[in-house]
């Protein structure tokens, strides 16, 4: 095993059975991602990036196959071990935000703290650093749904970083977002992974993908691609105040 | 995530959808309501119809005439013509009875009185002085019958006060007036003490005269109705009772004790018999409370298995970020505890006033029952976690990818 893993599969499959019929969703997948790594997984649905992430955020667990993350085996853990690794050692950034819509951004960024229970001091103190660094103070009082898409989602890397995971897990993360916005985000994943943080993220998007240091391409449950991207977009952030 | 964290978060989360909250808590705060003032009603009714019976005068014995168990058909109580004064004066004066203070032999009718510048339709008892101390009677104006008013035949009369105010206006002093029963004028003596009471029991609506007066002038009978015997203290009733029925046997010529033309009833049998009865009205009310209870339960259920569906973005997004199944379990268990509990402690307050309200209205003694006050806490608890366990287990046991993707 390679120190300096994030992530390391091996011969991963993932079959779902229903009673007539068997989908392979992924099939026989192997790839390792080192640590500071800036991937971006791409492919058409039904090509089993969804599934692929799932397994990767320990949402689930593959049929067969070995996940090693952050030097910790995942496959085959009970759901509150997988809630543990999922809590602790993955920072998740969802298409959708899912922020809690009626709590303040200050609580929801606090939220994967309570359970990792942190005294609540600390929580503060860290929901706070992270919020500025996605440039959000301005908006800590506020609740999730008074605020834009491209904040939210701002608030929602805020809370993926709290308790500082070994990869930040991130499906199709500017889908519902404007351009200019997305940019944003863009901005603020490179200056995470330039500052040593695993950034991997799922899209179908081209032009997201360029974004990152290496793409790698499923088609129908197998890895078709896995190479560098050689024309990689880089974006500074605008620091706009909103 | 600590306890109090949850519910903290427990108690935002209901005061965000107060709608919703107050629904769900009124199925527990009327269950409740009305289980607290069903209950307390019930034995607010039971106490009251205790001391009206103990106010009669404890270590009381009463003798009827007629068997209780006379062939088939049984007759009323106090019809038949069984008993005598003599009889009375045998157990008060009797070598072999030792155990008895006090007889009071009555006879008693309904009557219509005039007196004063009215009339009242009342009872009329025919008693001796001996009534007073075995039942506890005594008087607020005048005197009581006398033994020589009994000998003698006196036509005297000691009113209750509800006939003093019916006959001469409430609070008059009427010691000395003459009142006319069946056409036979008396004069009265005495007033006696209020005792409140309603209906069958309402003891200040009646009229004593001597029993000798009442049996020969009013009545033309030479039997009584019933004899009260006061016994020495509580723990000789028993034997006061064998005593007093060997004596009649052998007066009345009976050798099989299962042929006595008399029955004998203590203060006990009456209070035992009275509790029967009050305490199956108090089950009953009870009961139909219970069903409420179990109503505005299934209400929390119903409204917990919503609050579910409606969160299951949410629950998923919480498992999503490290919330173990205990942690769910617990949000949504605690969510339905304090919506239970809250709706216990409001249906306390409503119990508590409602039975109130109709003590005054009925004028019962109000009774706090202690006993109704813990049910309905430990119940609404139950209720809590009883019907807040499936919904959140439900909640707990949901696939964070499946939650998540829920529209």
């Amino acid at each position: 095993m390679k120190q300096n893993s994030a992530i390391q599969i091996t011969h991963i499959s993932k079959i779902y059975k229903t009673a007539y019929i068997e989908t392979v969703a992924l099939d026989n997948v192997t790839f390792s991602i080192d640590k500071s790594e800036f991937v971006a997984i791409m492919g058409p649905s039904g090509s089993g990036k969804s599934t692929l992430m799932h397994i990767l955020g320990a949402l689930d667990t593959p049929t067969s196959g070995s996940y090693i993350l952050d030097g910790q085996k995942v496959e085959n853990l009970s759901d509150d071990e997988l809630a543990e690794i999922r809590n602790k050692k993955i920072g998740f950034v969802f298409q959708a935000f899912n922020l809690l819509p009626r709590i303040t951004v200050l609580q929801n960024v606090v939220l994967p703290m309570q359970y990792a229970g942190i005294p609540k001091p600390e929580r503060l103190e860290r929901a706070e650093k992270y919020l500025k660094m996605v440039g959000l103070t301005h908006r800590m009082h506020h609740t999730s749904n008074q605020i834009s898409g491209g904040q939210q989602q701002r608030v929602a890397i805020a809370r993926a970083l709290v308790l500082n995971p070994a990869i930040l897990l991130a499906d199709e993360p500017t889908g519902n977002i404007a351009t200019a916005q997305a940019e944003e985000i863009m901005a603020i994943f490179q200056e995470l992974n330039d500052s040593g943080h695993t950034v991997i993220m799922i899209t179908h998007e081209p032009d997201i993908a360029a974004h990152s240091k290496r793409v790698i391409h499923l088609r129908d449950g197998k890895i078709i691609t896995d190479e560098k991207n050689r024309n990689r977009k880089l974006v500074k952030r605008t620091n706009i105040i909103d | 995530m600590e306890l109090w964290e949850i519910i903290l978060e427990s108690l935002q989360t209901l005061s965000l959808n107060k709608l919703r909250t107050g629904l769900a808590m009124l199925g527990i705060v009327i269950g409740i309501g009305s289980v607290i003032a069903l209950i307390s009603l019930g034995q607010s009714t039971q106490q009251s119809v205790q001391s009206q019976i103990q106010a009669l005068g404890s270590n009381l014995l009463t003798i009827f005439p007629g068997s209780q168990n006379q062939g088939v058909v049984r007759g009323a109580a106090g019809g038949q013509t069984t008993l005598t004064y003599d009889d009375a004066k045998a157990i008060m004066t009797s070598s072999q009875i030792t155990d008895v203070a006090n007889v009071a032999p009555q006879v008693g009718r309904r009557e219509q009185i005039t007196g004063g510048s009215s009339n009242t339709n009342t009872q009329v008892l025919g008693v001796t002085d001996a009534y007073a101390q075995v039942t506890n009677t005594s008087v607020s104006m005048g005197s009581f019958i006398s033994s020589q008013d009994v000998d003698s035949l006196g036509r005297v009369a000691v009113l209750g006060p509800q006939v003093v105010s019916d006959l001469f206006g409430a609070g008059s002093n009427p010691v000395g007036q003459s009142i006319r029963i069946n056409k036979i004028s008396f004069r009265v003596i005495g007033v006696t003490v209020s005792k409140g009471g309603t209906g069958f029991a309402n003891r200040d609506d009646v009229v004593y005269v001597p029993l000798t007066t009442a049996q020969q002038q009013l009545l033309g009978i030479d039997y009584v109705n019933s004899i009260s015997v006061s016994v020495k203290s509580a723990n000789l009733m028993t034997d006061a009772e064998n005593q007093i029925g060997y004596l009649l046997l052998a007066r009345h010529k009976i050798s099989d004790p299962t042929k006595a033309d008399f029955s004998i009833i203590s203060q006990s049998d009456i209070l035992n018999f009275a509790s029967q009865t009050t305490g199956v009205f108090t089950a009953l009310l009870s009961g139909i409370a219970a069903i409420s209870l179990l109503v505005g339960g299934i209400g929390i259920m119903n409204i917990m298995l919503v609050t579910v569906t409606e969160r299951i973005r949410e629950i998923g997004l919480r498992k999503a970020l490290g919330a173990k199944k205990k942690t769910i379990i617990t949000q949504f268990l605690t969510e339905a505890i304090i919506l239970t509990f809250a709706g216990g402690v409001l249906g306390m307050v409503l119990g508590i006033a409602l039975s109130l309200l109709i003590s005054n209205i009925i004028s019962l003694p109000f009774t706090l029952s202690f006993g109704a006050i813990v049910l309905a806490i430990v119940v609404s608890g139950a209720i809590g976690i009883l019907f807040g366990w499936y919904p959140a287990k439900r909640a707990a046991d949901l696939s964070p990818i499946e939650a998540l993707r829920y529209e």
